[in-house]
């Protein structure tokens, strides 16, 4: 089975100061630790697992800076044979919709049986690339998958729905899923993994290469145009407890008790 | 007469509270528009809920076909595409759940209508769409607008608006459309719902919840917060990526895709507050929330926060609910 997966340098937020540029268009990157985005993480594991299973072969595929280099040698070290990192200027400022095209003009001309991406990027959580993607190719998709089985020239997968539920869905292969969390353990990668990923080569490509229009990439290929980043307004802005640890619990012990908690 | 579109979401025979929060929104555009508000159902059977829809909307637009018995967003694709054609609405409103998200990407590239997802608020200015839409987990927003079309389409956040019925019901008018499809789709099937697994324990029968997340680090340490919701009277939950992990079972999951919560009081132990966990949980009575990020999302939804290290917070935290506990007995 030979199996592509779209995967996207992230950085991480969680615990960062994130702190809004000068433009007022984006956040400021420097000091930002970059990695894989989490979903892609499952998104790479379930198709390295597919792989030791059936055969076949894993490319990882990004559109991103040269520093994305490194969401890569993670991806050929857990696994992936083959990467390829679409990076061009004329690329700045593509949305969710001009990043599928991007990856859209060089997956057209590879075999794939399966694509996988994440359910969504964790920067700008849109849960776009996939579905889009699939229609550009003309192949059936499923989003926010927690499990694939294979059958013949199809796949039963389980999609996840609200509150727990989830569907069963047969699809027809080739076909795009997108990946949920949880759907597999992501493995560590070993220090002779990453050595070895070192040597392999990242194929690198353009605009041109791809055979793509200025005008479909970037801003102008995209659905939206950011106009500016802001803080969120708070709903309800928590009274803060200040204090030693000690003082802190003493006073969430009062409140309990105010409340009738304890 | 401009048309607003808004998809009906339903499953298992309801329609889902996103329908009602879409229209509500998409009505207050309908009125600055001056267009109408068309409610778009499709579904077997489903003629219960057109009845239902009037009550809002100036229209519904009803297709009813046994192919259409669950959602697929093939179908759907195919029956809405074909009513585009014919009457091409200046903006569509669906959901951002698990059926949007299948839906909608695919359907706006297809017909070529720029497409924003996951907005909280949404206003037109002139004949430019803006939407407001957050990024990084919540900790930033951001106001972007979509490429100039004659035509947009938005999917929109879980709970973003509040439900508002119309001061006097639309009395709208249901109109049929007779179904497209022509033959079963075959590229996607649904087989079956599949239930969570039959839980140990129900979260949302408890009075006190102690929420951990990825700030909790290590499996190892899940002992300590535990002990601390023990003396509490309380029972441990959690936000999504324990459960990932396989640290706690997916009953103990809060948010939008594990259980919503309204508990007396809810601690949240190294959580960040993204909306779906969010959304699960902030009509709790109270909230307290410790993290150490002081901008962590979560504080804009808690009423006392702490901006510390969790493992500082609950050993004297425990210790002195335990000495408070020695004393009444
Ligand atoms: C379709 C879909 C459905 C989802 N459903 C759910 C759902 O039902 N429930 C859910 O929870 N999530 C859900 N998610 C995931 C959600 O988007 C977030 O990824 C998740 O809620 C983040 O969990 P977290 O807050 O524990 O982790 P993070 O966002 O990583 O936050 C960890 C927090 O811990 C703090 N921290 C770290 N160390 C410490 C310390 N020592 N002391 C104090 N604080 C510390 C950090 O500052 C940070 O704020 C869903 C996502 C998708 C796409
Ligand atoms: N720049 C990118 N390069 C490669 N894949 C991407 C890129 N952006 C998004 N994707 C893929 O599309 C998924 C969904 O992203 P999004 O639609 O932006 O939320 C991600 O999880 C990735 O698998």
């Amino acid at each position: 089975m030979d199996i592509i997966v779209c995967v996207k340098h992230v950085p991480e937020t969680a615990e960062a100061e994130l702190k809004i540029d000068a433009s007022g268009k984006t956040i400021e990157k420097t000091g930002l630790v970059f990695d894989i985005n989490e979903w892609d993480d499952y998104a790479l594991e379930e198709a390295v697992r597919i792989k030791e299973k059936f055969s076949g072969t894993v490319t990882a595929i990004t559109v991103g800076p040269e520093d994305s280099d490194s969401t890569l040698r993670k991806c050929l070290a857990r696994g992936a044979d083959k990467a390829i990192r679409l990076t061009d200027l004329k690329f700045t400022n593509s949305d969710a919709y001009a990043t599928a095209k991007i990856l859209y003009s060089i997956i057209k001309n590879l075999h794939f049986d399966l694509i996988l991406t994440g359910a969504q990027a964790g920067d700008d959580g849109s849960a776009v690339v996939g579905p889009v993607l699939a229609g550009l190719l003309g192949v059936p998709h499923a989003t926010m998958v927690k499990k694939i089985e294979f059958g013949e020239g199809k796949a039963v997968v389980n999609r996840e729905l609200e509150g727990g539920l989830e569907e069963r869905l047969e699809v027809k292969l080739p076909a795009v899923f997108t990946v949920q969390t949880g759907i597999n353990e992501p493995r560590y990668v070993s220090i002779m993994g990453i050595r070895k990923a070192m040597q392999k080569e990242i194929r690198v490509m353009g605009l041109a290469d791809i055979g793509l229009n200025e005008s479909e990439v970037g801003e102008a290929g995209s659905w939206l145009k950011i106009e500016k980043l802001y803080v969120p307004p708070v709903e309800k802005q928590a009274e803060f407890l200040q204090g030693s640890p000690d003082e802190i619990a003493t006073k969430i012990i009062e409140i309990l008790k105010s409340r009738g908690l304890v | 007469m401009a048309e607003i579109f808004v998809l009906a979401e339903h499953r298992q025979g309801q329609l889902r509270d996103i329908t009602f929060e879409m229209l509500t929104k998409a009505r207050e555009l309908a009125e600055k528009t001056n267009a109408d508000l068309t409610a778009v159902l499709l579904g077997k059977n489903v003629r219960e809920h057109a009845k239902n829809l009037v009550e809002y909307a100036k229209r519904v637009l009803l297709v009813e076909d046994d192919k259409l018995e669950h959602f697929n967003s093939d179908a759907y694709q195919k029956v809405l595409s074909h009513i585009f054609k014919e009457r091409k609405p200046i903006l569509t409103v669906i959901g951002h759940t698990s059926y949007g998200v299948e839906l909608a990407p695919r359907l706006a590239a297809a017909l070529n209508v720029p497409l924003a997802t996951d907005c909280i608020d949404l206003a037109f200015e002139g004949d430019a769409l803006t939407v407001t839409r957050q990024m990084y987990g919540g900790k930033v927003n951001v106001k972007a607008v979509l490429r100039k079309a004659e035509g947009y389409m938005v999917t929109v956040r879980q709970a973003a608006f509040q439900v508002q019925k119309p001061p006097t019901p639309s009395n709208g008018e249901i109109e049929e459309i007779p179904s497209p499809l022509t033959e079963e789709i075959t590229t996607k099937r649904f087989l079956q719902y599949v239930l969570p697994p039959p839980g140990g324990v129900d979260i949302t029968a408890a009075e006190v919840l102690v929420g951990i997340g990825r700030g909790i680090k290590d499996q190892s340490n899940i002992p300590i917060v535990e002990e601390l919701a023990k003396s509490i009277g309380g029972v441990l939950a959690c936000s999504r990526p324990i459960v990932d992990k396989g640290w706690l079972p997916s009953d103990r999951q809060v948010g939008i895709s594990g259980k919503t919560v309204k508990p007396k009081l809810y601690i949240a132990l190294g959580i960040s507050g993204a909306f779906q966990h969010v959304l699960g949980m902030k009509n709790s009575d109270l909230i307290i929330a410790v993290n150490k990020d002081p901008k962590a999302p979560i504080f804009s939804f808690s009423d006392y926060g702490i901006v510390e290290d969790l493992f500082k917070i609950v050993p004297p935290l425990r210790n002195k609910i335990n000495e408070l506990k020695a004393q009444k007995t």
